[in-house]
């Protein structure tokens, strides 16, 4: 063997090993709850600062009718298995009914009909996947701060929950693994964030999230809970799910979304 | 009879400490933005232009593809198409091989997590950016990239980018008093990734978040939508690993240890002539 041949494989031993140990460290630290949560510390500076920097009532750009999306990517579930909501497809949503409870004066118990005769929006937006894709849609719904309005908040309101019908994750309970979301009261009474019963001129299919999904631009795919059943105003969300705001929040995810 | 005049090594001071210190910070926290960037990538492994993915046309795709009952790696690149089985789209140990756009060795962490890949990001682009900050104002106020890095007038001369041009390709480089000083390829490379590549890198990075649009929609407009700056991002990341490659050949072929000395102990040796020392 040449001395050239020799040092190469030298060379490329120790790069190789050199690189499995960086790999496996990087692994380590990954599973060290302590290292995980002093990076998760930065998600709380990142938090701080877009809300300084960013003007909370900003609306998201809108978009043209010649920009919507051909395909929209439909995520998550797609169709849950719920036998609460199989039955309530099976009817057509005749029976659903939306309820709004928790920390409000006038709780309320919308029929579907009943939330198309609210104050409505219509919006051409993007959805922005944590994954990294986007897809342009168009949504019509019931904006929520009329709606909290009506309900009247509690002095001490201080975030949305929403409540879905799909299991999205496995776990203990009638609760385990149903997916849900949360988010505060200046992003529910924003004028883009609605319950949207209408995607693209259509009634919003079941793979969108049939009959209300929220929207709540400016954040996240994941945020924009689909099958709602039941909106709780809290003033806290710790004692909810895995007490992070959301079901991805409770499986590693920014609860706030913004990036 | 003129005496034979010896050349003579001399240490001169290279690289500030400032200089010295930020550079490895930077060393590390790109190392980190890389792999876990690809690691985030991974969890779509496509790019588009404009705002919105258009799902069937991706201007690149790592995917996976069965032929003949055998899962392959398939790259796609425009109209082109790569079988690139072990290294993207599949790849893995024998037995374990996965669909997965970047292999587990150049991702953080190693396994499927865009969770964590987004947790190391996040927490790295801080610390680049303030790192990137401190070196940026003092390189500015203290004079370094004016009087080091920004190349002089008799440097920017065609002839002089031609000789350069020539003589890097011979793996020569400028010997005695010339050496005090960077040549000209070397300031607009450097100037090149310190103004252009890693300032680009943040904005791109910006203009993916939904909440940072909806403030400051004239970046949607400058990089031509959200897509567009996904793939803005993943290009220029990509221009840096080249940089960083080109960068450690010329740190190899141009004296190893006197290059890295230099940036750990800040001193770098010049040959000068004998009765100047």
């Amino acid at each position: 063997m040449t001395k050239t041949a020799n040092r190469r494989r030298w060379l490329t031993g120790a790069g190789v090993s050199l690189g499995s140990l960086w790999l496996a460290a990087c692994d380590r630290l990954t599973a060290s709850p302590a290292y995980m949560k002093t990076l998760a510390s930065a998600e709380g500076l990142t938090r701080r600062a877009q809300r300084l920097v960013t003007d909370r009532k900003a609306l998201a750009r809108e978009f043209k009718p010649a920009d919507l999306s051909p395909w929209f990517k439909p995520n998550g579930t797609i169709r849950p298995a719920d036998p609460e909501y199989v039955a309530l497809l099976a009817e057509n949503f005749a029976n659903w009914r939306l309820e709004i409870g928790g920390l409000v004066e006038r709780p309320l118990s919308l029929s579907l009909a009943e939330l198309r005769a609210q104050p409505s929006r219509t919006q051409i937006t993007r959805h922005d996947c944590v994954e990294g894709w986007s897809a342009i849609g168009k949504w019509k719904g019931a904006r929520l701060g009329p709606l909290l309005d009506r309900a009247g908040l509690k002095e001490n309101a201080r975030y949305v929950v929403f409540h879905c019908a799909d299991r999205l994750g496995a776990g203990e309970g009638p609760e385990g693994g149903k997916y849900y979301e949360s988010i505060d009261l200046i992003d529910a009474y924003h004028p883009q964030t609605i319950l949207a019963y209408e995607m693209n001129d259509a009634t919003l299919p079941v793979a969108h999230g049939a009959p209300v999904r929220l929207r709540v631009e400016r954040q996240l795919g994941y945020k924009q809970a689909k099958y709602i059943m039941r909106i709780e105003v809290v003033d806290r969300f710790d004692q909810i799910g895995r007490g992070n705001g959301g079901f991805w929040p409770d499986r590693g995810y920014e609860w706030y979304a913004g990036i | 009879m003129a005496e034979k005049r010896r050349p003579e090594k001399v240490l001169v001071r290279r690289h500030s400490a400032l200089t010295r210190i930020t550079h490895w910070l930077n060393v590390l926290a790109i190392s980190m933005l890389l792999m876990s960037g690809l690691q985030i990538f991974n969890a779509h492994p496509a790019l588009y232009w404009g705002s919105a993915s258009s799902f069937d046309q991706p201007w690149i795709s790592m995917s996976m593809k069965e032929v003949a009952d055998t899962p392959r790696g398939v790259t796609t690149l425009g109209p082109l198409t790569f079988d690139t089985t072990g290294l993207f789209g599949w790849s893995g140990a024998p037995g374990m091989q996965e669909k997965r756009g970047f292999p587990a060795w150049a991702t953080i962490p190693s396994y499927r997590s865009l969770a964590d890949g987004r947790r190391w990001h996040f927490f790295f682009a801080w610390f680049f950016v303030i790192n990137g900050l401190v070196y940026l104002a003092w390189g500015l106020i203290g004079g370094h990239i004016r009087k080091d890095l920004w190349p002089t007038r008799d440097q920017l001369s065609p002839r002089h980018l031609l000789h350069e041009i020539a003589t890097h390709a011979r793996l020569k480089f400028p010997k005695g008093e010339e050496a005090r000083r960077y040549n000209a390829l070397q300031k607009l490379a450097y100037l090149a990734v310190i103004l252009v590549l890693l300032p680009l890198m943040l904005l791109t990075g910006l203009t993916m978040s939904p909440g940072f649009d909806a403030t400051v929609p004239q970046l949607l407009d400058l990089f031509g939508g959200r897509q567009s700056a996904r793939s803005i991002h993943f290009i220029s990341a990509s221009l840096i690993v080249a940089f960083v490659v080109l960068h450690l050949v010329m740190v190899v072929v141009s004296g190893l240890w006197n290059n890295i000395r230099s940036m750990i102990t800040g001193r770098y040796a010049i040959e000068v002539e004998g009765d100047e020392a």
